[in-house]
């Protein structure tokens, strides 16, 4: 499983650098969403798989899933969903304002 | 705090009542406020003459960073009262001067006053202090002062580019002087001179002594303009008169020499430590009186041939040091050479003074400075005139003027160096006298160029720009005195042979002198038939035929390459530098998000690949978790959603891709037995999802179809890569587990310590809850942000497309 997870963790990076080189806002809103997905499954791959029950102590397991990385990516997912929602509304405002979505024409104008 | 502290500290407390002065009284002018302070100082200097001539030096100490070794050290020797006494009473003539030379109606004068006062504080305490750091720290106030005085026009364009140039020049100078400061420091444990002079030998075979000795040089060199770094001072011309006279003639372009001289007992009896100062004095002696014959202002001819006395002072220091390695054995044939550079150091300031302010009668009277212009004016200004002749006679080293009497001195040391035979003098030392004659030869010429092309010959009237006169009593004075210590010294030389020269010679050379011994100077003008009285016949000789012939010759040097100067050379460097600075920021600064992104990935694939590649980390095989056939399905469908988000070309397809991702992470969760989590990541992702498309979606019809991204391979490698090395990062550390995981301690504690059964949400709102405080902060700043965003419109010009 670890394997897969990997290969996963590398595929949302890869995506998502490659979309936030693209020249499109948008797309590069996207990529940092990837990145965060990816960071998050890195965390909790890096962290043991499959240990345990779910750390919830009604279970009356044996073992449980390590509680500490799933309370670290729980604060992770709603800073990033925090961030990701003002970049968003930033890349809006921006878009209205000058009427382009295209990075390489958001460069500072020389006569302003 | 004691008197010596406050003969440095009085300069720089006067400065602050200066101001208040000028607010209080603003009919007087303010110079007669500060003259009073010069002759204090100067008062107060003398009635210690006594105790330094007879071998006795005064010292105090004050404790200022006293845990790096940084003492506000004073010292007063001979070496050190000869400079204070310059300082301080060519200080009070320059102030006097200056009360006629500026008017105090044009001219901000408060300032100039205060920028000449922390001069002279700070000069003295270059001369006074014993502490390195201290030295330092009064070396750039100097320059500081310097520049802020070249600078006092600061409408003027030149008066700025001459500002600027000495201040990095002289400031380049410092830093290096600096630098070595800290090797001798590493050396010899201790940043007191005196300290350092009684581990000399010890120092002498360090490995840092040569980059010491080399670094203390530059800051001696471009402080006292010796060749290449000269180029600063004639351009400091653009001072006001006064100031060239004090600053750039007496006092500050000595203090390189002061630096050699002090350094003298550390460094001496190396011949690194000979070539450089005889042979850098040399070169700038010979470059400063060529250059001088060419120039038509006077300040500049004043200039230069101050560059080329100053070389002269400094090579007779050079040849003065090989008394380190002679002098032991009492033949003292070298210790003539340090009483002719101290000798010819107090006669420059003397008579350089003297003609600076001749220069600024010229042209304060006539308002022109050019010698082609002047000319006839012996009768008009007859006090003027003597006064130049005295000083210009005295510069071209004829008798009966104190110039002579060093000159001779000087040819003695430069013959001196033929019976050397160290350090290859062998060889070279007969370069000495003959670039001596040689550039004595040239200093007649100007000397006496500049005396008779301004004031005799024909007046010119219709050029210039003021009916000459005799300039008033107060600003004759000073140059008067100047010129009567010309002739006092020149007849009797004695006056201060006993009671300055000896005491500054034995503060140079200590080492040779038994303790209670001291040096027995004797100057006469008469002393016999000498070589080098027949060398300053053949000089008057030679310098007469070129003087009568010059307008046949001067004409030669318009052949000289203009293209190759200093100045050029200089100019282009500082061009150079400038241009090449800003095409190499424009040329990585590309304004560009992408090329930024670019480097940073770029680093992190470097960065964490290379330290991969060096610690090459075993990847495990097996002991992985078991892997379900549905889980293989689910990470088929993410990995696809991802690829998907670059593949289609309609931002709909695309926004809902990055949703599907959102949702396999969250069925992930699930997997992985993190039902927070998922919980989470559903409600997130759908939100989000939401957002994208109130954002994107709605949008005008303004480019709504986004195209296919284009492939550029670039990106598409750059991304590989950062792919690839984390899922090598991901595999190298499975398995490896140092220690415990702290969760135990959570899962074992929760219940009975929290009193809660869901371990993620006690560790987020218990053990650790100020990560969710700050988070719920985030979030709360986020959602401020988000509408200002939409709600604030400020300064109302942007152009709305809606």
């Amino acid at each position: 499983m670890e394997l897969l997870m990997a290969i996963l963790i590398g595929v949302l990076f890869m995506v998502g650098t490659y979309l936030i080189l693209t020249r499109r806002l948008l797309r590069i809103v996207l990529g940092t969403l990837l990145l965060s997905h990816g960071a998050h499954l890195l965390l909790m791959t890096t962290a043991g798989l499959k240990r345990g029950a779910p750390p919830l102590l009604g279970e009356e397991a044996a073992a449980y899933a390590d509680p500490l990385p799933q309370a670290l990516i729980l604060t992770s997912i709603v800073i990033s969903f925090g961030v990701t929602s003002f970049i968003l509304v930033l890349a809006y405002r921006t878009y209205k304002q000058l009427g382009t979505d295209d990075m390489e024409q958001l460069r500072r104008q020389e006569d302003e | 705090m004691s008197w010596l502290h406050l003969i440095v500290l009085a300069p720089f407390l006067a400065t602050v009542f200066i101001p208040v002065i000028h607010k209080a009284f603003p009919k007087l002018h303010i110079g007669w406020a500060v003259l009073p302070l010069p002759i204090a100082l100067l008062i107060s200097l003398l009635s210690q003459i006594g105790k330094v001539s007879s071998h006795v030096s005064v010292e105090a100490s004050m404790p200022w960073i006293p845990s790096y070794g940084i003492y506000f050290d004073v010292y007063l020797d001979g070496l050190s009262m000869l400079f204070a006494l310059l300082i301080t009473g060519i200080g009070t003539l320059v102030v006097l001067y200056s009360i006629y030379y500026l008017d105090k109606h044009k001219e901000r004068l408060q300032a100039f006053y205060v920028y000449l006062l922390l001069f002279m504080g700070a000069m003295l305490g270059v001369v006074l202090s014993d502490n390195l750091m201290l030295l330092y720290m009064f070396w750039e106030t100097t320059s500081l002062a310097s520049f802020l005085l070249i600078a006092y026009w600061t409408q003027r364009e030149k008066s700025r580019y001459g500002a600027q140039k000495s201040m990095l020049i002289t400031v380049f100078g410092g830093m290096a002087m600096f630098a070595g400061f800290i090797l001798l420091y590493v050396m010899g444990g201790t940043f007191s001179i005196r300290g350092l002079v009684e581990q000399a030998p010890h120092i002498a075979g360090d490995p840092l002594f040569i980059p010491a000795l080399v670094l203390v040089l530059l800051g001696a060199f471009t402080k006292s303009a010796q060749f290449p770094f000269h180029i600063w001072l004639p351009d400091a011309m653009e001072a006001p008169t006064p100031v060239s006279a004090y600053l750039h003639s007496a006092t500050m372009v000595k203090a390189g020499l002061y630096l050699v001289a002090r350094m003298t007992p550390i460094f001496a009896g190396q011949a690194e430590w000979f070539w450089l100062v005889a042979g850098f004095g040399l070169f700038t002696l010979l470059w400063g009186s060529f250059s001088a014959v060419k120039q038509t202002d006077l300040k500049s001819i004043l200039a230069f041939s101050t560059v080329s006395q100053l070389g002269l002072i400094m090579s007779l220091l050079g040849v003065g040091s090989l008394a380190v390695l002679y002098d032991a054995a009492d033949e003292r044939l070298f210790y003539a050479a340090v009483l002719a550079a101290v000798f010819h150091l107090f006669n420059h300031a003397t008579f350089k003074g003297a003609l600076f302010m001749v220069a600024g009668i010229v042209d304060h009277e006539t308002g022109t400075r050019d010698i082609r212009k002047l000319g006839g004016l012996m009768s008009l200004m007859p006090i003027t005139f003597t006064i130049a002749v005295v000083g210009g006679l005295s510069m071209a080293g004829l008798p009966p003027f104190n110039g002579f009497l060093s000159k001779e001195m000087f040819f003695t040391g430069m013959l001196k160096v033929l019976e050397a035979d160290v350090f290859a003098l062998e060889t070279w030392g007969i370069l000495f006298p003959i670039i001596a004659v040689v550039a004595s030869v040239f200093t007649f010429v100007y000397s006496l160029m500049l005396v008779m092309r301004t004031f005799l010959g024909k007046l010119q009237p219709e050029k210039l720009e003021k009916k000459p006169h005799e300039a008033p009593i107060g600003m004759l004075i000073p140059p008067i005195v100047l010129a009567s210590l010309v002739l006092l010294v020149g007849f009797y030389p004695n006056l201060i042979a006993h009671s300055l020269l000896e005491p500054a010679v034995s503060a140079i050379l200590p080492n040779l002198l038994a303790p209670g011994d001291h040096f027995e100077t004797h100057i006469s003008f008469w002393h016999g038939w000498t070589a080098e009285l027949f060398m300053t016949m053949g000089v008057v000789a030679v310098g007469l035929l070129l003087v009568l012939t010059l307008r046949r010759w001067v004409s030669l040097y318009d052949h000289l390459p203009q293209r190759l100067t200093l100045n050029r050379l200089y100019d282009g460097m500082l061009l150079g530098l400038q241009r090449g600075s800003s095409k190499g920021t424009e040329a990585y600064m590309s304004g560009s998000l992408r090329t930024y992104l670019i480097y940073i990935f770029l680093f992190f694939i470097l960065v964490i690949g290379g330290s991969l590649a060096f610690i090459q980390p075993t990847l495990q095989a097996s002991g992985y978790a078991p892997l379900a056939a549905y889980e293989w399905l689910l990470g088929l469908i993410l990995a696809g959603a991802a690829a998907a988000i670059v593949l289609v070309s309609s931002r709909m397809s695309a926004i809902l891709a990055a949703g599907a991702v959102g949702y396999m992470v969250s069925l992930y969760f699930v997997i992985l037995r993190a039902p927070d989590l998922a919980l989470t990541q559903l409600v997130v992702e759908t939100v989000s999802v939401a957002l994208f498309l109130l954002c994107f979606y709605h949008l005008p019809k303004l480019r709504r179809d986004m195209n296919r991204v284009r492939f550029q391979s670039v990106n598409f490698l750059i991304a590989i890569g950062v792919g690839a090395i984390i899922t090598i990062l991901t595999l190298a550390v499975q398995g490896v587990r140092p220690f415990d995981s702290i969760s135990d301690y959570f899962i074992a504690n929760a219940h009975d310590e929290a009193g809660g059964d869901n371990v993620v949400n006690v560790i987020l709102v218990d053990f650790r809850g100020f990560d969710t405080m700050l988070e719920i902060l985030v979030l709360g700043i986020a959602a401020i942000g988000i509408y200002a965003l939409i709600k604030l419109r400020l300064g109302g010009d942007y152009r709305e497309h809606q």
